[in-house]
């Protein structure tokens, strides 16, 4: 410790000790990865399952209650997916405080339009509003 | 580049090339493309939201055959990040940790991604021609 530092130590040590959400970030990147194992896959299927369709069958598919409820499932997990595998490319590779800074805040905001947009198309979809 | 003189690692032009390294490389890389491809996902939901002119123009972009190249590799990071996925999901609770194994499971993530990418487009393809 610096000898001139006249604050007291508690004033470093303040804000340095654990946040307990140290496995926060982790955990939800498994659990959502877990989900996107089941949801993904199913998502491949019905895709494929649409691959020729006209307007009118992916439309009368999509609007199905299971259908829609799952795929409102997988888009949240995979935007929520994205963010969190983003977050940590940037901060393996973004070394400019405020580029990082910058970039994850950009990052979240996309990802949270995105999702709510893609929510709202499902709803629009199946609500037949 | 980083504001500190601290010694960094070496890179990765340094170590001998061994599968691991290129699944864990390539789980870093699929998933920067699919977190890209979810706006194609977004894309999709919203031209079929749109009505049926909207969607006959997201149908004419993916199916063109640029349109088709970037589904073909979306299929495979899919694909890949699906099978690798599943190994880092096994690896998280504690198995698969000896080396032989390791490698064997790498190789799996590969060879896996590789046969549902070539499936699906089997699959595609045969019924009832390009999307």
């Amino acid at each position: 410790m610096n000898a001139k530092d006249l604050r007291h130590p508690i004033k470093r040590a303040r804000g340095l000790g654990s946040a307990q959400s140290g496995v926060g970030h982790w955990w939800i990147q498994r659990v959502t990865a877990t989900a996107l194992v089941a949801l993904g896959l199913w998502f491949l299927v019905t895709v494929l399952r649409l691959a020729h369709a006209d307007y009118t069958t992916a439309h009368a598919v999509v609007a199905r209650p299971w259908n829609a409820v799952l795929l409102i499932a997988f888009v949240i997990a995979m935007f929520w997916h994205a963010v969190l595998g983003l977050q940590v490319v940037i901060e393996d590779y973004v070394h400019t405080r405020w580029k990082e800074v910058s970039l994850l805040v950009l990052v979240k905001f996309l990802a949270v339009l995105g999702a709510l947009a893609s929510v709202l198309a499902v709803l629009r979809i199946a609500l037949g509003a | 580049m980083a504001d500190t003189s601290r010694p960094l690692s070496p890179h990765l032009q340094i170590y001998k090339w061994q599968v691991q390294m290129l699944t864990s490389i390539l789980h870093r890389a699929t998933g920067i493309v699919l977190a890209v491809g979810s706006l194609i996902v977004l894309w999709g939901l919203l031209a079929l939201a749109g009505g049926s002119e909207a969607f006959a123009q997201f149908a004419s972009c993916v199916g063109s055959p640029l349109g088709l190249v970037v589904m073909f590799g979306w299929t495979w990071a899919f694909a890949y990040h699906l099978c690798n996925g599943i190994r880092h999901l096994v690896q998280d609770a504690g198995a698969g940790y000896a080396i032989p194994q390791f490698i064997r499971s790498s190789w799996l993530s590969i060879v896996g991604s590789f046969v549902i990418t070539l499936l699906v487009w089997a699959f595609v393809l045969t019924s009832g021609g390009a999307a």
